[in-house]
């Protein structure tokens, strides 16, 4: 695979759109389709991709394996985190409207830091199986 | 005969949906081969997202994404529910699969009637 | 319940384009179950999820279709692809009869088709399921209660102690792969007994 020129080089063209894409998903969530689950999944499927291409040592170099097992827990502490700060401030668990004073405001700033807990540990979850599976191979 | 015909045509989504259950329940039962059982599984579970989607659909709706020019949407609610599924479907298939390589390393097969028998070796 | 004699049927090239897109779907299963390479099975149920997302898409659930084609046809073939690497790629010719397992699904089938047969039909805005909490939602979305995505909103929102559930469970997930694939591989005739079957 590693001489296959067509292939790295188209690779390479495609890796940075496929993240501006993830990220698109992401943060435009709440007016176009798309959130955590899809924007982390396409966020693994640039490593994934660039892993096949190149080989999983180079992609760990990128993304460490420890960064990718931090991922994991990382993203489920800042769902549930975020419930902690809304009982702080005085609402149950996992509402949002204390986070700021407008009201639909809140609520939009509480999807975002919640979808960014899901997009952390689903990205990190495909990548560590991915990652998994291939070292497995030799 | 008319109306069963009708009746046929309303309800094709769930017929449709009814053979997918069918035939992933069939390959886990007949089969034994452990990725194709959980291949089947997969079928199994897929069948169970058209189920949900199914009757949300209203036709001549539109994608439940709020536009002052839209008042026709389909439920949202299935939505919801399905796509959670499928990303947790798939960490499931991935760990069902992780049990199969780890079977085929400790005893060289995935196929299960191989395994019941070098168990009966042992 | 419902006051007409005869449900209306509803004819539109969506509903069309839905039906022809389903007999596809029903045709790559057949394949599915017929097909003894497994590297081809896991090909097929790649173009699987494609028509499954497709459906999907016809079915205004865009959330679900672009979940569907990034996970299904995307992360689920390339774990599969690996898996067959770790493993071998041919099924076994069957040994076992097909007689009793036809038999059972046959019988489930029916019981199904029966039970679905008292459903409301495909595509109409008037059943039960359009009634009780999706026009909440459709309303609030109206008055800027929250986001134009409902889907987002109630996911992330309304129920939020689901996803985090749902987070959960792929957290455990991907904590069991590595548990079971991280580490040292075993090789078959090296001093493999000590752990694995436990000298009994």
């Amino acid at each position: 695979m590693k001489l296959d020129l067509v292939l790295r080089v188209g690779t390479k063209i495609l890796l940075p759109f496929i993240l501006v894409f993830a990220l698109y998903v992401q943060f435009h969530g709440d007016y176009g389709p798309g959130g955590g689950f899809q924007a982390g999944v396409i966020a693994a499927g640039m490593v994934i991709l660039y892993a096949i291409i190149f080989g999983v040592n180079k992609a760990k170099h990128i993304v460490p394996q420890a960064l990718v097992e931090a991922m994991i827990p990382l993203g489920v502490l800042i769902y549930a985190g975020t419930g902690t700060v809304s009982l702080l401030l005085g609402y149950n668990y996992l509402d949002y409207t204390g986070f700021a004073g407008d009201f639909l405001r809140a609520h939009e700033w509480g999807i975002l830091i919640v979808e960014l807990g899901v997009l952390v540990t689903v990205s990190g979850t495909m990548i560590a199986m991915f990652y998994a599976f291939a070292e497995r191979g030799r | 005969m008319m109306e069963a015909l009708q009746k046929f045509a309303t309800h094709y989504n769930y017929f449709v949906t009814i053979f997918l259950m069918v035939a992933g329940l069939y390959i886990v039962i007949a089969r034994g081969n452990m990725i194709k059982k959980l291949v089947g599984l997969s079928l199994f579970q897929t069948s169970v997202y058209l189920l949900y989607l199914s009757p949300g659909k209203i036709v001549g709706g539109t994608a439940p994404i709020y536009d002052g020019a839209y008042q026709v949407y389909a439920n949202p609610l299935p939505h919801v529910l399905m796509l959670t599924a499928i990303v947790v479907g798939v960490a499931t298939i991935a760990l069902g699969l992780a049990l199969a390589v780890r079977i085929n390393e400790a005893y060289g097969t995935v196929e299960e009637d191989e395994i019941f028998s070098k168990d009966g070796e042992i | 319940m419902n006051t007409k004699a005869a449900p209306e049927v509803v004819a539109t090239p969506e509903v069309f384009v839905i039906m022809v897109l389903l007999t596809l779907l029903a045709a790559v299963t057949l394949a599915i179950i017929r097909q003894r390479n497994l590297f081809s099975v896991v090909i097929l149920s790649s173009i699987y999820s494609f028509l499954m997302a497709s459906i999907m898409i016809a079915l205004d659930a865009v959330d679900v279709a672009m979940t569907e084609a990034s996970v299904g046809a995307g992360i689920s073939t390339v774990i599969l692809l690996a898996t067959l690497h770790l493993t071998k790629s041919v099924e076994y010719p069957a040994v076992r009869q097909v007689a009793l397992p036809l038999f059972v699904c046959i019988v489930v089938a029916g019981a199904l088709i029966w039970g679905s047969i008292s459903l409301p039909p495909f595509g109409i805005a008037d059943t039960p399921i359009h009634t009780h909490t999706a026009p909440r939602y459709i309303e609030m979305a109206k008055e800027h209660l929250m986001p134009p995505n409902i889907v987002t909103a109630v996911l992330a929102d309304f129920r939020s102690f689901d996803t985090l559930g749902e987070t959960t469970v792929i957290f455990t997930a991907g904590i069991g792969v590595l548990l079971l694939l991280k580490g040292r591989v075993k090789k078959m005739q090296g001093q493999d007994d000590t752990e694995k079957k436990g000298e009994a």
